[in-house]
């Protein structure tokens, strides 16, 4: 055979909702030339391939895993291990593998509450003798088991090396298409590094003017009817541009568009580790007062300051989780 | 007795096994479904402010966001007793049109029609999209990618993005749309009705023309007679955006009609220790376990269930197609004899795709639709609200309870999928023990038509794991009579 062998490519879903996988789908008819360059080995969603297929497969035998979801139950953590074996290249594909994403946010609570809330007191439940799922379940025909559920939602590098991060609540279509381009082409940088996103801020890209940011009053989205050529921000409406890496777009931000404030699902800017602390930063030096009462006043307005500003990263945050 | 395990189940969002148990004469015993995988959406909404669950819940499931997106505006609405203008309400509702024709539309040729396109046992690595693609030409596959790349366009236009949008907020939408959008989208709508009658024309040539499909689509190891549940407009209507939930017997006869704050009153949810999903039933019914009949208060909520339960659909060509669906099902054009057949479900979701289709023709062509008044601003103060909407796979219902300030204190999610478990699993043990007899070879094929009772129901357990995160591969394992595994059955690569 003449021809270049093809791609070898594999794509798992952990804890997510599945938006990575659509984000693939809308490739759109690149997907005829994805078939052309690249044999999908295993992909639950869409392709007929079990986990003992993967099993079966000799080591390093997967050119590249694109891996989706944080890491939350015992099978997910194994089916990573798993993966990683088998694949020469493991990439954390999207806002959950690489920092969590909104699963995390689950790191505010524990195991504990999540249960209790979802199985004991949701108004709808019917549970008098408060049952909880069970690792191992004795039914008369013999057992069940179900994974264990973790107390913290993890990231994918938690649990596995990894070598490529592509951030995005989903990464957007055209994005995936550059780095599928640039896995084919063997143009990928040297690892690790995050490919398929830009190198500068949301706020860099977005189209909305920016002047001197002074606020005084900050307001939540639905409140005002904003100036749609105008920086959020200065109009007093939180928006995580500053602390976010571009991406979404190529030449704009998305959200900003519709008038509402970025929530940072393209992860910190290059350069900084901790998304929400990079927030606060900006925050401050947008707040017009010198005065430490009035500072405290006006920021006392933004309501639920850490599940904003960790949005999409709590799992990664140097905040990891709460203490509960 | 013997066990045999599917795990991954493929060509559906979200994780899941299903655990067949073998007696000593190798017939099948019984069939856990089981879902391995939880969220927690339900308890870390606790705290947010109530109008950020239409930008975090829509993560609960990336293949319906804009149902999540949908609800959660519509009980951040009713959380802050505030009434969008007509002209916001128009656009939420195009916006949703375009969501169930792009979603129908993924269901039916990527996850559902490999099976009756490719046939069930044709080998597993053609059994997919790409498979079809080369099975039924380029052609047709490059309309179909065209349909879901027009339809994405229209949500992201609208709604801000396609997967995960964010223009719903409470008392509106946070963006109207101007005349020349307006025109881009009347095109998408008007070639998304031509796609629905075609992929009508494509069901009938493929599945209603093939006796052997139609034999094994009305056989009863794929009914499971239960009571049916949809959304309604004031004519009883099929409607996905706004209305009244009605729920109908076995018979057709309605049980119940309810306003989304009544939610409560009907529904309650079953715990079991061997899964992390609930089993939703009809609370005056009772719960009597993994069985249908009018005395067990297991329901369905899907695109068949939506057409049991409405008196018919509210756009011209899709009335006809309703028409002739039960007319060919039931005898009774009229519709007002249910169908319990699990693979109808194809056919129906075809027809919802042609109603959507047109409904946003509707939509787009009222002159309202380009108004810039999208937004009444809440001035009450917010208590607690229930929003429900139709998710293609299923009633949604989303309810929170707020502070004064509209912080969330307590969240309850019922979702589309979530419905549907017990009758899914109660569909599995019957296709198993149809499809699984002693001394037959049990063969990847007869997996995949375990695999196909319950893809018809396109379940999404993304969506029904919201309370824990959810994926769902699935595995079948067999277990013998002493309740060893004896057998995880796999599927080999093509």
């Amino acid at each position: 055979m003449s021809e270049k062998p093809k791609l070898k490519l594999a794509l798992y879903w952990a804890a997510s909702c599945g938006g990575c996988e659509i984000a693939v789908v809308e490739i759109n008819e690149k997907l005829l030339d994805l078939d052309a360059v690249a044999d999908i080995l295993f992909w639950p969603v869409a392709v007929d391939a079990k986990y003992d297929d993967v099993r079966a497969m000799p080591d390093h035998h997967i050119d590249v895993c694109l891996f989706n979801g944080a890491i939350r139950t015992s099978e997910q953590e194994e089916i990573a291990h798993l993966l990683r074996c088998k694949s020469k290249v493991m990439v954390a594909f999207g806002s959950c593998a690489c920092e969590g994403c909104i699963p995390g946010l689950a790191n505010f609570y524990s195991r504990d509450g999540v249960f209790e809330r979802a199985y004991l007191t949701t108004p709808t439940t019917d549970n008098p003798e408060k049952i909880l799922p069970q690792t191992v379940t004795k039914v008369p025909e013999g057992e069940i088991d179900l994974p264990e559920f973790y107390n913290t939602v993890l990231t994918l590098d938690d649990v596995i090396p990894v070598e490529y991060y592509v951030p995005g609540c989903p990464p957007q279509p055209h994005q995936i298409w550059a780095v599928i381009e640039a896995i084919v082409t063997g143009n990928l940088p040297e690892p690790p590094a995050v490919v398929g996103a830009g190198n500068k801020t949301v706020c860099d890209v977005c189209r909305r003017t920016k002047g001197e940011k002074k606020v005084s009053k900050f307001y939540r989205p639905f409140e005002i009817e904003p100036d749609p050529d105008i920086c959020l921000l200065e109009q007093g409406i939180v928006c995580m541009g500053p602390a976010t890496r571009n991406g979404c777009a190529e030449d704009r931000a998305l959200c900003v568009e519709v008038n509402m404030p970025c929530r940072g699902c393209y992860g910190p800017p290059p350069g900084v580790t901790d998304q929400g602390a990079k927030l606060v930063a900006s925050l401050a030096s947008v707040v017009d007062s010198n005065d430490p009462e009035e500072i405290e006043r006006i920021l006392s307005d933004i309501l639920d300051p850490a599940g904003t500003f960790y949005r999409f990263s709590l799992s990664k945050s140097l905040l990891r989780r709460a203490k509960v | 007795m013997k066990k045999i395990s599917i795990d991954p189940i493929t060509r559906l969002e979200g994780h899941g096994r299903i655990d067949i148990f073998l007696n000593d004469g190798g017939d099948v015993e019984n069939v856990y479904f089981v879902i391995p995988e939880l969220r927690g959406f339900e308890k870390f909404a606790e705290g947010r402010p109530v109008e950020e669950m239409a930008r975090i819940t829509p993560r609960i499931c990336g293949v319906c966001p804009e149902a999540h997106h949908m609800a959660a505006t519509k009980a951040a609405d009713a959380v802050y007793h505030v009434d969008p203008p007509s002209a916001a309400k128009k656009l939420r509702e195009l916006f949703y049109s375009f969501f169930f024709c792009s979603d129908h539309a993924t269901h039916f040729y990527i996850l559902g029609a490999p099976d009756f396109v490719m046939g069930p046992d044709a080998p597993v690595a053609e059994r997919n999209i790409l498979g079809i693609i080369h099975k039924v030409g380029l052609e047709i596959g490059g309309r179909v990618i065209q349909h879901l790349a027009e339809n994405h366009e229209a949500i992201a236009m609208i709604g801000g993005k396609d997967i995960h949008p964010i223009a719903g907020i409470p008392g509106g939408w946070s963006a109207p749309i101007n005349e020349e959008k307006r025109v881009r989208l009347e095109e998408i709508a008007r070639n998304a009705v031509e796609f629905g009658q075609f992929s009508l024309k494509l069901f009938a040539d493929v599945v209603l023309a093939n006796e052997g499909y139609m034999e094994m689509v009305l056989s009863e190891a794929f009914a499971v007679p239960s009571y049916s549940m949809g959304l309604v407009d004031e004519n009883n209507k099929v409607n996905f955006y706004d209305g009244h939930v009605r729920v109908v017997d076995l018979e057709g006869n309605e049980f119940v009609k309810y306003a989304p704050h009544e939610y409560q009153d009907v529904l309650a949810e079953k715990v079991v220790p061997y899964s992390y999903l609930k089993f939703p039933y009809l609370k005056k019914v009772g719960w009597k376990g993994l069985v249908g009949g009018q005395d067990s208060g297991v329901y369905r909520a899907t695109p068949l269930s939506r057409l049991n339960v409405s008196d018919g659909m509210a756009t011209p060509l899709a009335q006809a197609e309703y028409e002739k669906m039960y007319e060919a099902v039931t005898g009774d054009r009229s519709g007002s004899k249910p169908i319990h057949h699990t693979l109808v479900c194809h056919w129906a979701r075809l027809v919802e795709m042609l109603y959507a289709a047109e409904r946003a023709v509707e939509l787009v062509t009222d002159p309202e639709i380009v108004s810039p008044n999208v937004r009444t601003f809440p001035s009450e103060t917010p208590t607690e609200g229930v929003g429900i909407v139709e998710a293609p796979r299923g009633t949604l219902t989303h309810h929170y309870w707020t502070d004064e300030k509209g912080i969330v204190q307590k969240a309850n999610l019922i979702v589309g999928t979530t419905n549907n478990y017990a009758p899914i699993a109660i569909s599995l043990k019957q296709a198993a023990q149809a499809v699984i007899k002693k001394g037959v070879e049990i063969t990847e094929g007869t997996l995949n038509r375990i695999e196909m009772a319950f893809r018809s129901y396109d379940p999404c357990f993304a969506c029904a794991t919201h309370t824990l995160p959810g994926k769902m591969p699935l595995e079948v394992r067999i277990h013998d009579a002493d309740g060893e595994i004896v057998q995880v059955v796999q599927r080999n690569m093509g």
